[in-house]
């Protein structure tokens, strides 16, 4: 057994970046429950906003956490046109063609980073990567604390957009009725854009925080979007709040399986959790709502 | 991906022929008897997380070719040049099988290379279909040279060749201490390499008066080791020993700085900070007092000073992959220069019976015995001490004395 302290400072650490999972899990679940599609891109998608931090810190010397600013507005635009232009289009109003539509995007992504930058792993080594914040006996991790911070500011911020915005009303209405809401004269497909928008720049700001303590190769987005489905999954498909509960349980846990069964195993604990919630409460914790 | 590959070849060839080009405008007699140059595939991970490695090993073997040329080539074979073509193993061992495919397509006599434990496993066998021989350069595991291939030999050390003589030095490096060490903790990455060296030191160090208090395993590629130093924390061991590569090693004692856990001595086997001049350069502090126990060249043998050279000029740092790469490489020539033919199966017999001269290694004289396995291999013991690599056992080669307990 460990002593107190140890065992608070990794479930601590596990928390914040749970937040940051947390944020990947946001931006699925805001999609799922609008469009009612399980979007595969997302992975990819993240992995892109990745490459796009490290690309503006290695050329143009942008710090990752300023960076976050430039990339939110690309990626809102990338998502918007890609819903817009592509899945919808391409999608023809049947879920099971949006999936595989989402799929292939994800595909052609993946294998343009691959093109691009090779299968080599890439970093960011910051002055702040290894920072800490000594709070009594406990060193905290500097660059995840912002993580934490940023992930419940831009929690927030979605929050307001989705309840205090007309766009976030007519988000809201085409999520409960679709056919309604489109009677009323809200236009359904700009909704449809506007939602992959919004999903995707929970991405870039993610990316953001993520790069300073991790990796980023062509493949680095789908270990998060695995856990990421996890997450929407045990807080309730559609929910946002159940995400990010759900973002904040599961690093706990990762945190702390990876504490008692060392880091190779790491991973089990999520997955142990996932079973068990889709065993006993398949609506997830929080059901299905926005 | 195999277009990548292949223009990857493909440029190394032009490459060859150019340096040809050179060789036959150098000297008018290579020129009259134009022979075939004989092609030696190097296989190293040029992309993924092991391509610092990669690129480190062709600069050492890149050196080796140009020196042979220049010499004139392969005597026995009326001076032909040596031709060298770079797999890339894309640092997994999947890919690693298919370069060495790509290798044998391209014609070539003999591969050098593998760099990781897991690559070179399936590489050698891959090799092995076309009884084309396999040089393995740095791979540690004892399984590659124990299944009985005949086509595989191993350059450097094995792990229990290492692994004996490290335990040896550390004995020697506690006695000397008026702090001595007692409790010990293994971290190591989960591959091939790093669970088979923590089992040999689970085995053997309770016999020598240690106690292991902790064994923690992770995966490569890992990018936090928060939790793995919390556990040390914890359990605050004299001696830590870690086995992982180098991005690890790296993320490993930056945390353990962060976290200020200060051991009386981190004794690396294979993959520490003091076989790295890059870490050393990058993280001083971090680095300072690191032991390591690995592949290194002899620091007072001319080739290491011009190696250097050769890797700071390609705008990197030297580390172990670059002497070793190079010395194989002469090592083959030698083979070529004894079979008198590229003929696989006749380097492979050479191989098996003869002796070669490891020129920068400090393996006195190369001879593989019946599995393959170079007997007289030998790894040296490091230590960063002010900022520079300083090879501290044995005393043949040594450059300083240790400093134990460092903190």
């Amino acid at each position: 057994m460990y002593p107190i302290p140890i065992i608070a400072e990794a479930l601590i650490n596990g928390l914040m970046l749970g937040a940051v999972y947390a944020l990947v899990a946001v931006g699925l679940t805001l999609i799922y429950g609008v469009l009612h599609i399980v979007n595969f891109a997302h992975g990819a998608f993240l992995t892109l906003s990745m490459f796009g931090i490290w690309l503006l810190w290695e050329h143009a010397g942008l710090d990752p956490y300023l960076s976050i600013l430039v990339l939110t507005p690309v990626m809102f635009g990338l998502g918007y046109a890609v819903q817009r232009f592509i899945i919808g289009p391409a999608g023809h109003g049947r879920d099971n063609s949006i999936l595989l539509v989402t799929l292939g995007i994800s595909i052609i992504i993946e294998n343009g980073l691959l093109v691009v930058f090779k299968s080599d792993t890439r970093t960011i080594a910051t002055d702040y990567g290894f920072r800490v914040i000594e709070i009594g006996p406990l060193l905290l991790s500097w660059p995840r604390a912002v993580g934490f911070l940023v992930t419940m500011a831009t929690a927030v911020v979605v929050w307001l957009i989705l309840n205090r915005t007309d766009a976030g009303k007519a988000i809201r209405a085409v999520a409960k009725e679709k056919l309604g809401a489109r009677l009323v004269g809200i236009d359904v497909n700009h909704i449809y854009a506007l939602t992959f928008a919004l999903g995707s720049a929970c991405l870039a700001v993610a990316a953001g925080l993520l790069m300073p303590v991790f990796y980023v190769n062509p493949q680095t987005g789908g270990a998060f979007v695995l856990v990421a489905f996890t997450i929407v999954v045990l807080g309730g498909m559609g929910s946002v709040t159940g995400a990010l509960l759900g973002g904040l349980l599961i690093g706990v846990v990762e945190a702390a399986s990876s504490l008692f069964l060392g880091d190779s195993l790491g991973q089990i604990g999520i997955f142990l959790l996932f079973i068990l919630v889709l065993l006993f409460k398949p609506t997830g914790l929080f059901g299905a709502r926005i | 991906m195999t277009s990548i590959k292949n223009t990857l070849s493909r440029r190394t060839v032009l490459k060859g022929a150019a340096a040809l080009g050179v060789g036959v405008l150098a000297a008018p007699t290579v020129l009259r008897a134009q022979p075939a140059a004989v092609k030696i595939g190097l296989l190293q991970p040029m992309s993924g997380f092991l391509s610092g490695d990669g690129q480190l090993a062709s600069i050492g073997a890149k050196v080796a070719v140009e020196e042979v040329n220049a010499a004139g080539g392969i005597k026995a074979l009326d001076g032909a040049p040596i031709e060298l073509i770079i797999g890339d193993s894309q640092s997994n061992a999947e890919a690693g099988a298919q370069a060495t495919e790509t290798l044998n397509d391209e014609g070539v006599s003999i591969i050098t290379g593998g760099f990781a434990s897991g690559i070179s496993t399936t590489a050698t066998q891959a090799a092995a279909r076309y009884d084309l021989p396999f040089i393995v350069d740095t791979a540690v595991s004892d399984a590659i040279t124990g299944r009985g291939l005949s086509n595989t030999f191993r350059f450097g050390p094995s792990f229990s060749i290492a692994t004996g003589i490290a335990l040896e030095n550390l004995q020697r490096l506690n006695d000397a201490a008026e702090d001595k060490a007692k409790t010990v903790a293994l971290v190591h990455e989960d591959g091939l390499f790093g669970s088979g060296l923590a089992g040999l030191m689970q085995e053997k160090l309770p016999g020598m008066g240690f106690e292991i208090v902790e064994v923690i395993s992770h995966p490569t590629p890992a990018r936090d080791m928060s939790n793995v130093v919390l556990r040390l924390r914890s359990l605050n061991p004299d001696l830590i020993i870690p086995s992982h590569y180098y991005n690890e090693f790296v993320l490993f004692a930056r945390t353990l700085q962060q976290q200020r856990v200060k051991p009386k001595g981190i004794y690396a086997i294979f993959g520490g900070a003091a076989s790295s001049y890059r870490f050393v350069n990058e993280y001083p502090e971090a680095a300072e007092g690191v032991m390591d126990c690995n592949h290194w060249g002899m620091p007072d043998h001319p080739a290491t000073a011009k190696l250097m050279q050769a890797v700071k000029d390609e705008g990197t740092f030297y580390a172990y992959n670059t002497p070793t790469n190079y010395a194989l490489i002469h090592v083959v020539a030698q083979a070529l220069e004894k079979a008198g033919s590229s003929d696989r199966g006749a380097l492979t017999e050479v191989l098996k019976t003869e002796e070669f001269d490891p020129t920068v290694m400090p393996y006195g004289t190369v001879k593989f015995d019946e599995t393959g396995q170079n007997q007289n291999a030998l790894p040296l013991n490091t230590q960063v001490q002010n900022g520079d690599i300083k090879v501290i056992y044995p005393e043949e080669y040594a450059q300083a004395d240790p400093i134990f307990p460092v903190n």
